[in-house]
């Protein structure tokens, strides 16, 4: 079905390289994909991964704070970068005559980053990575639910048991050491995946890419990830936890442990996932929105994990007068009834997969983005030409022995919302 | 994914017919062409190119360039230098008119089995009560004469489609998305929800109780108390920009089936819409198809769109929405500024990506990356039919909410006060520039540009002129517009965040009065399906 050019290289030093060509638009996408994620930070430290990719942008031995943004945007770029478990990404999107100016930039830092850093910056960016927690995740309804749910779903000793932005009290105690040792030890071309699609002539990329990363060193071996990957592929029973929030509707989120992203069996999880939750034909948008109407809205989603296991994620938000119990109890119901689904369901959930990935790769940022992915996590990032093949192999048999060996009460973290603390609005106090 | 061979379709010359008695005319235009020229305009940022007389980037003094590669040859020390710009590939607007006088716009584009559709219906927030507009937009998709909702929806994503309705402040749109295979019976379904909406009435209950619902989770999300609060500070009553979306709860809870069908009826005619379609179609087969599915529908009911009046001001004053105990405040600094249409569009468009509208920008430059108050700080003008607000905006560590408040108002009085320097000045301008092509890199992206063209009236040439307007910007006129638009004595400030923290500090910058605003009353719990009788 989709049939996305790529040619891959690996430099001297270790360096993977994927070019894609898609000319319709004259622009260029340069993704790095680094293998670090929060899954590498060891205890004391959690949040350290995001800090450091906040750091990235504060300038390297050739490129003033600063500059890094100012050039891309001065070249009609964009640019970001994502901090999530397995790994952090770095991308830029620019007229295609710029290419080997995101080339250099990205080179620059991946080679020269420390002789910029300093403890003033490292201070200002402690407090803007605080105002982000606050700002997403503290001063939002829900806003911390990741940290219970990956807290119910994963053991202690487990890389996935702590959230991406981490604690505030580890973020407050990095030093300027921790940046160096965490660069020279996860930012070397041998942990990462360069990926460059769009419009650009092979040869002078090549080149460029040679120019610019080829004297970069090869670093040593990466250190394996702490705490225990392994675990039981089940949580082994239902556990618990009830919030009291200032937050206007109860909300029952609920969550499992699935097989990895690369289990084959991680398939029938996805698709189980979008029969539930995907669209309004889904069975949880039908039964508990439409039918029901015990909900006000609904969410399945799958997280393609790879250390031991990843999730499964669903919740419904109530009304106000709704009984969280019945809540969980509808929710529940729909998610053990996907023992028996009919190969239709399964079509109109891969259907809406195969509009969505068409939908993104139109976008040279996205096409780059997936094929770092599946080179850094499968070393194939061809793969994803056969990702539409792969959900739709998959079939009713599967998902509902999946449903049986996974979505069961031996395998369920519950994390209940209620509203509760909050003041009397006047119209209660009369 | 199989992509077909791009043909380059010659230009053909605007071809214009009286629309007298022309039921189907075909004008062919052309977008993107020109920015080929405009691009190559813009030759920038090699060490020491043209650029407008920008400073070489890379900060390259000579200490700085240790970075030598005598291996390689080249210097790490400063920007590599570019090669040419690119030219865009042309991509063809042609505009016809079903029989019943509904403009359609059709860019073709073959380069993946994609399509994006959008149909739009003037409206939106400016008909009818608050919240009506859009609670109809809501409302299409649930159920037609002849399919259930339920059968609606898998109807549509058998298909894999998405279709989605929904409302702005100027009107309602209606998005298609849908691979080429399907696109006949997307079209097919598309129709009938613009067609023949049922609004049954059993459906009607349960949005409107979901929406009433979204109004009271809309209270404990800080940035919409924060937004919803400036709004209704910078328009007069009736005014529906002053109005959020969502509508209130006291407008919306009496709303029947009866007040939709007539607000239908006056506002979905095809004299009221438009419709535009992007991607791989066939233009012959694509106005048959339109034709079959929106060319029976009649003229709209004469339409009348409220006014919008700005409150007067009573000189500087800020506004505390209280949310006690909240780690961030919500700042927002606006006003009512310009509608789409305004002549100042570039000189704004560029004084504000100077000020707010991009990472380097100055609030957000000063707000973040040096003082730290807070993970982002921006500004924009929300342009649209009529003026709508300019808004500078964060979410700041509580402690810090007064010195804020300080730099905000620092900001845009600088700009005001001081003329901007050609560096900065260039930056913003190419940073406009250069992203065109960007917007043009999905069908739904082009969709929304031949949208935001045609329905704002901005002129065959728009995107063709777009870059040599933009480049042509002056640092006079951005001293214009900030004169005109940024004066701090014509700004209303609104904070959501925790009163008794932030109530002294905000009171000691002597700025204007600091006015708690009552929380918005919601006078008992929203209609459930076993009271929907005395609805």
């Amino acid at each position: 079905m989709l049939s996305i050019p790529v040619e891959r290289f690996t430099l001297g030093n270790g360096l993977r390289v994927n070019l894609s060509l898609e000319r319709s638009t004259p622009v260029v996408a340069v993704n790095l994909w680094y293998a670090v994620g929060s899954r590498n930070e060891r205890p004391g430290r959690t949040g350290f991964a995001h800090l450091f990719e906040h750091m990235m942008f504060q300038g390297s031995q050739h490129v003033p704070k600063n500059r890094h943004f100012e050039l891309v945007e001065r070249a009609g770029g964009t640019l970001n970068a994502t901090t999530w478990f397995d790994r952090t990404n770095y991308f830029e999107t620019v007229p295609s005559h710029h290419l080997e100016l995101a080339l250099w930039l990205e080179s620059d830092r991946m080679g020269w980053m420390l002789p910029a850093m300093t403890q003033e910056k490292l201070d200002n960016q402690r407090d803007v990575v605080m105002n982000e927690k606050r700002q997403r995740y503290d001063n939002q309804p829900y806003g911390d639910w990741d940290e219970w749910i990956q807290a119910m779903v994963y053991p202690e000793t487990h890389p996935y048991h702590h959230t991406v932005i981490g604690s505030m009290d580890d973020i407050a105690a990095a030093t300027l050491d921790d940046v160096a040792e965490f660069f020279q030890t996860f930012y070397v071309p041998n942990n990462a995946v360069l990926t460059v699609c769009g419009d650009f002539n092979r040869d002078e990329a090549l080149d460029m890419i040679e120019r610019q990363f080829g004297p970069i060193p090869r670093g040593g071996e990466i250190p394996p990830i702490p705490g225990r990957s392994e675990l039981s592929p089940t949580i082994g029973s239902t556990v618990r936890e009830r919030v009291e929030a200032e937050v206007p509707l109860p909300r029952v989120l609920m969550a499992f442990r699935i097989p990895p992203f690369s289990d084959p069996d991680y398939y029938a999880a996805d698709v189980a996932s979008s029969v539930a939750g995907s669209g309004r034909a889904s069975r949880l948008y039908r039964s508990l929105v439409r039918e029901r109407r015990v909900a006000k809205d609904v969410v399945s989603n799958t997280f393609p994990l790879m250390a031991g296991a990843g999730m499964l994620l669903a919740w419904a938000t109530g009304f106000p007068d709704s009984d969280p119990a019945e809540l969980e109890a509808s929710l529940a119901g729909e998610i053990e009834g996907l023992e028996a689904v009919t190969e239709e369901e399964i079509r109109r959930a891969v259907s809406l997969t195969e509009t969505r990935l068409v939908r993104e790769i139109q976008r040279v940022g996205e096409r780059a983005d997936l094929l770092s992915m599946f080179d850094q996590l499968f070393d194939d990032p061809e793969r994803l030409n056969g990702e539409l093949e792969r959900l739709g192999a998959v079939t009713p048999r599967q998902v509902s022995e999946f449903t049986k060996s996974f979505l069961g009460p031996d395998n369920r973290a519950v994390l209940t919302y209620v509203p509760g603390n909050h003041r009397p609005r006047a119209e209660e106090a009369a | 994914m199989g992509s077909r061979g791009r043909e380059r379709i010659g230009r053909d010359g605007p071809e214009h017919r009286s629309r007298v008695g022309a039921l189907r005319h075909r004008i062919r235009r052309t977008i993107g062409l020109a920015v080929v020229t405009g691009l190559a305009g813009c030759s920038v940022s090699g060490p020491g190119g043209a650029g407008g007389g920008a400073v070489s980037p890379g900060g390259g003094e000579g200490a700085e360039r240790a970075g030598v590669d005598r291996a390689a040859g080249f210097d790490r020390g400063a920007p590599p230098s570019v090669g040419s710009p690119p030219s865009m590939r042309v991509l063809e607007r042609e505009v016809f008119e079903l029989s019943n006088g509904l403009p359609v716009h059709v860019v073709e584009d073959h380069d993946l089995p994609m399509v994006s559709v959008e149909l739009h219906v003037a409206g939106g927030g400016r008909v009818g009560t608050p919240g009506l507009g859009p609670l109809l937009a809501d409302m299409l998709d649930e159920g037609t004469t002849t399919r259930s909702a339920v059968e609606l929806a898998e109807a549509i994503e058998r298909i894999g489609a998405s279709l989605s309705t929904g409302a702005d402040h100027d009107g309602s749109v209606i998005r298609l998305g849908v691979l080429r295979p399907h696109l006949e019976r997307a079209l097919e379904l598309l129709g009938d929800v613009v067609r023949n909406p049922a609004f049954d009435e059993a459906e009607l209950d349960r949005v409107k109780r979901q929406r009433v619902t979204r109004i009271l989770q809309s209270r404990d999300e800080p940035r919409e108390l924060a937004d919803n609060a400036l709004a209704d500070r910078l328009y007069q009553p009736g005014s529906s920009y002053g109005q959020p979306l969502l509508g209130t709860e006291a407008a919306l809870r009496p709303v029947d089936r009866g007040d939709l069908v007539a607000l239908y009826e006056r506002t979905f005619g095809a004299d009221n819409m438009s419709v535009v379609v992007v991607g791989d179609v066939d233009r012959d087969e694509l106005e048959e198809r339109l034709e079959g599915a929106l060319g029976s529908l009649p003229a709209a009911a004469a339409v009348d769109f409220a006014r919008q009046v700005p409150r007067a001001l009573d000189g500087p004053a800020i506004y505390v929405v209280d949310k006690p105990g909240a780690p961030q405040s919500e700042i927002r600094i606006g006003r009512v500024a310009v509608a789409r249409g305004t002549p100042d569009y570039f000189p704004l468009m560029v004084m504000n990506t100077i000020l707010g509208g991009s990472f380097t920008s100055r609030l957000n430059a000063n707000l973040r990356e040096d003082k730290g108050y807070t993970y982002g700080a921006g500004s924009g003008f929300s342009m649209r039919r009529e003026p709508g607000p300019f808004v500078a905006a964060a979410a700041v560590n509580t402690s810090v909410t007064d010195k804020a408040v300080v730099e905000f108002l620092r900001e845009l009085r600088r700009l005001a006060d001081e003329p901007v320097g050609e560096v900065e000045l260039d930056r913003a301008r190419k940073y406009l520039a250069l992203r065109l092509p960007q917007r043009f890199e999905t069908v739904a992206g082009t969709a929304a540009q031949v949208a935001d063209q045609v329905l704002n009236d901005l002129g065959d040439d728009y995107h063709e002129r777009y870059v040599e307007r933009v480049l042509a910007v002056t640092a006079g006129e951005v001293r214009r517009v900030a004169r005109e638009y940024l004066d701090p004595d014509e700004m209303v400030v609104v904070v959501a965040g925790d009163h008794a923290a932030i109530r002294g500090g905000l009171e000691e910058l002597g700025w204007g009065a600091v006015t708690l605003i009552p929380e918005p009353t919601v006078t008992d719990a929203p209609p459930g399906p076993d009271r929907s009788g005395s609805d």
